[in-house]
C-alpha cells in the first residue's frame, strides 16, 4: 500500500480500494423501471425496423421494446433469447453505436437513438433474476454433437442443438467456460461475475456437458471427434496474437494486451494487480482501448495508445475512442514502434512517425520516445492451432453457408471462421445458425 | 403456458384478439396477412346491399388527436362501409375461410331496414362458410343519414326487429354491434337480446370533430373547406367503452349475454380489462391501423404472461371477474377513508400537486420556502387529484386509515362498518337500518 499514480515503475495498489471499486463498476448502470418505461416509450415500433436488420442476431427489437412498455419485461426477454441466447452479454458489450442504435430512425432524425442496448439489459436481467430457464428440450434425437470452444459461438451453438434434442459435449482448453466473455471483455462492461452466471443459466436447458481443460491439438484430435460424434462445431476463437517485430521487445513488462486483460478479469483483488506509472499500448482496436482504459482505471498516471495509421482507420469505434479520452487516455496516431529500450525491463519505447503513401505505410524518418514502464501489444489476434486438413482463407477457417467447413460433418463459427465481424453478437449468430444447419443435416 | 384459445358464441379462435370491421379487414389481402401475423379472427369490413357499392370521399377521411411525442391517442373517420362490390367480398371471404379454418371469420352487414333486404343478403353470406354475422348498427356518419348504422342503433325497436329477421333467415350466430351515441346503452342491448341476438359487440365509433382549422374555419378532417362529424376511436375512447361494456354485463336483463369488447384496445392489458368487465373477447381497429398487424404479438405474449403469473389456465377463468365489483355510487363505502401521502424521496419538487389542490381542490397541500410539499390531513378529502397530476409515478399514494384511526378532517374516528349513502343521515330518502 501507500502507492499512488506517481509511484515509479510497475506497482500494485495505486488507488484506494473505493476508487478502484468505483472505477470498475458498471459502465452503464442498469435502467430502473421508470427509466425503462421512458426509454421504451420512445420506440416507434417501426415497420421492418432498421435496428432489427442491423442486429447480427436479428432480435425483434420493436416487439421486445413494446413488451417492456406494456409491463412484461419477461416476455421481452423471451423475444430476445429466441434469437440470441447470450442477449444478456450482448446487451452489455455490443457496440450498439455501430449496430442497432446507429440505424435507429430516431438516431438518424434526432441524433438520439432509442437506448436499445440498455433496454435489452433491463429485460434480460429481469428474466434471469428469476433464475428460471425459458426454453425446454425437444424429444431426444439420440444424436451427439461435439462443440469445441465454450465462447459465445460454441455456447450459442450448443444451446440451440440441445433445444433441438441433441446431446452436446463442449470441449474447452481453459479452466472456465465463456471464452472472451470471461477472459476478454472489459471488466466495467460485465460486472459481478456475469459471464459465469450467464453460462450457468444457459446450461439449465440440460443436455450439455462441458469439459474444461480439453484442448484440440493437445490430446484431442478432430479426426477422433469426427469419428465419435455425429457432427462437430469449432468455435475456438483466435488464440494466437500477432507479433510486433520491434527491436528489443523480449524485455520484461512487455506483454500481450489480451493476456493482461485476462489476468485482470481473473484477479480477485484488483488492488494487488500491478500496473505501470507510464503505460503504452500499441494498436487501434477494441483490445487496445480496453487495455489502455483499464490501465488508467488501475491508477496508471500516463496511458498512451499509439496507432500506426490515422484515427479514421482505427478499428475502435468513435464511441470507444471517446470513452478512452474521457478516462484520460491519450491517443497518438501515425506512429510505429521501432525499438523497445530498457535494461532487463522496458523503460522507453522509440517510435517513428508514419505516412500513408502510394506504396503503403512508410516511416518518415522522424523519431520520438515515450517513457514506458509497461508496454502492451494489441495489434490483433490470429487463429492458432487450427486442426490439420481444414481449408483456411485469410488466416481463418474457411466456411460457406451456415458455417460449413471444407470437411464433412465439421462446422465452424465465431472469430475463428471467415465472415462477419469479430464481435460477441456475430459469434452468437454464427453458432446458432450452424446449429440449425447441423440439426437439418442430422434429421 | 396459459391457453389463449377462445370460444365466443360457439365460434372458435386460437386467441381472443379479433380485428374489428374496418379497413384492416376490407379485403382478402389484408386478412390473410393479419392471420399470418397471428390474429385470432376478423370481422370483415361491413358489406352493403347488392348493386352499385357506396362511394367514399376522395379527400382525407381521418382526423387525429396526439399526445406527447405525437403518440396517436384518438382517431376520427368519415369512411363508409365497404366500397367494393358485394360479390368480390363474398368470394374473398369464402376463400379466406377455407384456407384458415381455425380462425374466426365473421361478416359485418348493413342493409336498409327492410325485411327483404336482410332476407336476400343473409343466404349469400351464409354460403361463404363464415362463422357468424355482425349487424352494424353503429356507424355514426354518412350511413346514418341514409337511415342505417347508428340511425338503427339509436332505436331499440328497430334493433329488435332486424335481429329477429336475421335469426329467422339464417343459422349463423348473430352479433349486434352497438353505437355508443346513445344515452343509455342498456336499452339497445336489451333490444338485441329480445330479438334473439347471440351476442352484442361494442363500441362502434363516437360522433366527433377532432379540430377546427383556425385559418379556414373548417372542421377537421376537411374536404374542400367543409367537414362533417366523424366517428372517434382509439385509446381515447377506451374508458367510455369499458363503462358501456360493464353496464351491459351487470344489467340483470342482459347479464350473461356474450359481449365482444371494442374501443381503444391497444395492449394486452386493455384486452384483459375489457374481458374482466365481461367481454368474452376483444376487437381491435385503431391499434392495428397505427402500428400494423404485428402489434397482436405483444397482446398474445402479454396476456399469456399475465395469465401464467395469476394462474388463469384459460381465458374463461377471468372473463367477468370484475363485474361484481362494478356498482352504483350509492353503494360505495363512505367509511373507507384515505389520505394522500407524498414520498419526499421520490418528489422532484415541481409543485403541480400544490397548484392542483390549492387552486382547484381543498387547499390540503402545504408548500415551504424550500419547496417541500406536504399533505394537511385535516384538509385532505382524499380526492386523488394530486396523485393524477403528479408526473412521478408512485410518488403520491393514497393511504387507507385503519378503523379506529382519527380522521383529522372530520374529527371523527374511522368506523369499521361498511356504510353507504342509502343509510346516511344526510340522505332525505335514507331508510333506517333494519331493526
Ligand atoms: C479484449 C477484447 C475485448 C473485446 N470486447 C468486445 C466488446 O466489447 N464487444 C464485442 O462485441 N466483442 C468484443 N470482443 C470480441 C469478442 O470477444 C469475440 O468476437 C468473441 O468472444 C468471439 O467468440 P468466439 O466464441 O468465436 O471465441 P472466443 O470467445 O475466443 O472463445 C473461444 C473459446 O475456445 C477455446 N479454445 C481456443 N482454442 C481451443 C482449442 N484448441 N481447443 C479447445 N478449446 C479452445 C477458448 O478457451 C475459448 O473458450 C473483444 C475481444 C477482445 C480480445
Ligand atoms: C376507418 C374506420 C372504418 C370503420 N368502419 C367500420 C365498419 O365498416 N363497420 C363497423 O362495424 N365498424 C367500423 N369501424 C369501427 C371499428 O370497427 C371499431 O368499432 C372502432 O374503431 C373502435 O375500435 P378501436 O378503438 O380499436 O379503433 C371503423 C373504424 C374506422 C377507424
Ligand atoms: S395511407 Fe397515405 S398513401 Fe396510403 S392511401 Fe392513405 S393517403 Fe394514400
Amino acid at each position: 500500500m501507500g502507492h499512488s499514480p506517481f509511484t515509479p515503475g510497475v506497482a500494485a495498489g495505486r488507488l484506494p480500494s473505493e476508487a478502484m471499486t468505483r472505477n470498475f463498476g458498471d459502465l452503464h448502470p442498469p435502467l430502473d423501471a421508470h427509466e425503462a418505461t421512458v426509454a421504451a416509450d420512445r420506440c416507434y415500433f417501426c415497420h421492418d425496423a432498421p435496428c432489427m436488420t442491423a442486429c447480427p442476431t436479428s432480435i425483434d427489437i420493436p416487439l421486445f421494446i413494446r413488451q417492456i412498455a406494456t409491463g412484461t419485461p419477461e416476455a421481452a426477454a423471451k423475444t430476445i433469447f429466441d434469437q440470441n441466447i447470450l442477449g444478456g452479454m450482448c446487451a452489455r458489450v455490443c457496440p450498439t453505436e455501430t449496430l442497432c442504435e446507429e440505424v435507429c430512425v430516431r438516431e438518424v432524425a434526432e441524433g438520439k437513438p432509442v437506448e436499445i442496448g440498455r433496454l435489452q439489459r433491463y429485460a434480460t436481467d429481469k428474466l434471469m433474476a428469476k433464475n428460471s430457464h425459458p426454453f425446454s428440450r425437444a424429444a431426444a434425437t439420440g444424436k451427439r454433437v461435439a462443440v469445441v470452444g465454450a465462447g459465445p459461438a460454441g455456447l450459442s451453438c450448443a444451446h440451440r442443438l440441445a433445444m433441438k434434442g441433441h446431446d452436446v459435449v463442449i470441449f474447452d482448453a481453459r479452466t472456465k467456460p465463456g471464452g472472451l466473455n470471461e477472459y476478454g471483455i472489459a471488466s466495467y462492461k460485465s460486472v459481478d461475475d456475469f459471464a459465469q452466471k450467464e453460462v450457468d443459466w444457459l446450461l439449465q436447458i440440460g443436455g450439455i456437458e462441458v469439459r474444461q481443460g480439453q484442448a484440440l491439438g493437445n490430446g484431442l484430435s478432430l479426426d477422433a471427434l469426427v469419428a465419435e460424434y455425429d457432427a462437430v462445431f469449432l468455435g475456438i476463437g483466435l488464440a494466437g496474437v500477432n507479433a510486433l517485430r520491434a527491436e528489443g521487445e523480449e524485455v520484461e513488462n512487455v506483454a500481450d494486451a489480451v493476456d493482461f486483460i485476462a489476468e485482470l478479469r481473473q484477479a480477485r483483488d484488483l488492488g494487488a494487480l500491478p500496473v505501470g506509472r507510464n503505460v503504452v499500448v500499441i494498436g487501434g482496436g477494441m483490445t487496445a482501448v480496453d487495455a489502455a482504459v483499464q490501465s488508467k482505471l488501475l491508477g496508471a498516471e500516463n496511458v498512451t495508445i499509439v496507432y500506426r495509421r490515422g484515427q479514421d482507420r482505427m478499428a475502435a469505434s468513435g464511441y470507444e475512442q471517446d470513452l478512452a479520452a474521457s478516462k484520460g487516455v491519450r491517443i497518438m496516431t501515425h506512429a510505429m514502434p521501432v525499438k523497445v529500450i530498457g535494461n532487463g525491463a522496458v523503460r522507453e519505447v522509440e517510435f517513428e512517425y508514419t505516412e500513408d503513401g502510394p506504396g503503403g505505410l512508410t516511416g518518415t524518418g522522424e523519431r520520438f520516445t515515450l517513457p514506458a514502464d509497461q508496454l502492451f501489444r494489441a495489434i490483433g489476434q490470429k487463429l492458432d492451432g487450427a486442426p490439420e486438413g481444414l481449408a483456411l482463407d485469410g488466416g481463418k477457417i474457411k466456411v460457406s453457408g451456415a458455417g460449413r467447413t471444407s470437411v464433412a460433418k465439421v462446422w465452424a463459427g465465431g472469430d475463428c471462421a471467415t465472415g462477419g465481424d469479430d464481435l460477441t453478437v456475430t459469434a452468437v449468430a454464427e453458432g446458432r445458425d450452424a446449429a440449425e444447419d447441423i440439426h437439418a443435416s442430422l434429421s | 403456458m396459459a391457453d389463449l384459445s377462445s370460444e365466443f358464441v360457439g365460434i372458435k379462435s386460437p386467441n381472443p384478439f379479433w380485428l374489428a370491421s374496418a379497413p384492416p379487414t376490407d379485403k382478402e389481402y389484408n386478412v390473410r396477412r393479419a392471420f399470418e401475423a397471428g390474429w385470432g379472427g376478423v370481422v370483415w369490413k361491413t358489406l352493403g346491399e347488392e348493386g352499385p357499392p357506396v362511394v367514399n370521399v376522395n379527400g382525407p377521411r381521418y382526423g387525429a388527436i396526439w399526445g406527447a411525442d405525437r403518440r396517436l391517442l384518438g382517431l376520427n373517420n368519415i369512411e363508409l362501409i365497404t366500397d367494393r362490390p358485394l360479390e368480390v367480398n363474398l368470394r374473398e371471404i369464402k376463400q379466406v375461410k377455407r384456407d384458415y379454418p381455425d380462425r374466426a371469420v365473421v361478416v359485418s352487414i348493413m342493409v336498409p331496414c327492410e325485411e327483404q333486404a336482410w332476407k336476400s343478403i343473409l343466404p349469400l353470406v351464409e354460403e361463404t362458410g363464415a362463422d357468424g354475422i355482425e349487424l352494424n348498427f353503429g356507424c355514426p356518419h354518412g350511413m346514418s343519414e341514409r337511415g342505417m348504422g347508428s340511425a338503427v342503433g339509436q332505436v331499440p325497436e328497430y334493433i329488435e326487429m332486424v335481429t329477429r329477421w336475421c335469426k329467422q333467415y339464417s343459422r349463423m350466430p348473430v352479433i349486434v354491434k352497438l353505437t355508443p351515441n346513445i344515452t343509455d346503452i342498456r336499452k339497445p342491448a336489451r333490444a338485441a337480446k329480445a330479438g334473439g341476438a347471440d351476442a352484442v359487440s361494442l363500441i362502434n365509433t363516437i360522433n366527433s370533430i377532432t379540430g377546427v382549422d383556425l385559418d379556414s374555419f373548417a372542421p377537421e378532417p376537411t374536404i374542400d373547406g367543409k367537414g362533417s362529424h366523424g366517428g372517434y376511436c382509439g385509446p381515447a375512447v377506451k374508458p367510455i367503452a369499458l363503462s358501456m361494456v360493464s353496464e351491459i354485463a351487470r344489467d340483470p336483463e342482459t347479464h350473461g349475454l356474450p359481449i365482444s369488447g371494442i374501443g381503444g384496445v391497444t395492449t394486452w392489458r386493455d384486452a384483459a380489462e375489457f374481458m374482466a368487465l365481461g367481454a368474452g373477447n376483444v376487437q381491435v381497429c385503431t391499434a392495428a391501423m397505427t402500428y400494423g398487424f404485428k402489434v397482436v404479438q405483444e397482446m398474445i405474449s402479454g396476456l399469456s404472461q399475465w395469465m401464467d403469473e395469476k394462474g388463469h389456465a384459460s381465458v374463461a377463468d377471468f372473463v367477468g371477474r370484475a363485474v361484481p365489483n362494478v356498482t352504483d355510487w350509492q353503494y360505495l363505502n363512505l367509511n373507507y377513508i384515505t389520505k394522500a401521502r407524498i414520498d419526499q424521496d421520490a418528489c422532484i419538487k415541481c409543485g403541480r400537486c400544490y397548484a392542483a389542490c390549492e387552486d382547484t381542490s381543498h387547499q390540503a397541500i402545504s408548500m415551504s420556502a424550500d419547496r417541500v410539499f406536504e399533505v394537511k390531513d385535516d384538509e385532505c378529502v382524499a380526492c386523488n387529484l394530486c396523485v393524477n397530476v403528479c408526473p412521478v409515478e408512485g410518488c403520491i399514494t393514497m393511504e387507507e386509515l385503519a378503523p379506529g384511526a382519527m380522521d383529522e378532517r372530520t374529527g371523527r374516528k374511522v368506523a369499521k362498518e361498511y356504510a353507504n349513502w342509502t343509510t346516511h343521515p344526510n340522505n332525505p330518502a335514507a331508510r333506517p337500518a333494519a331493526e
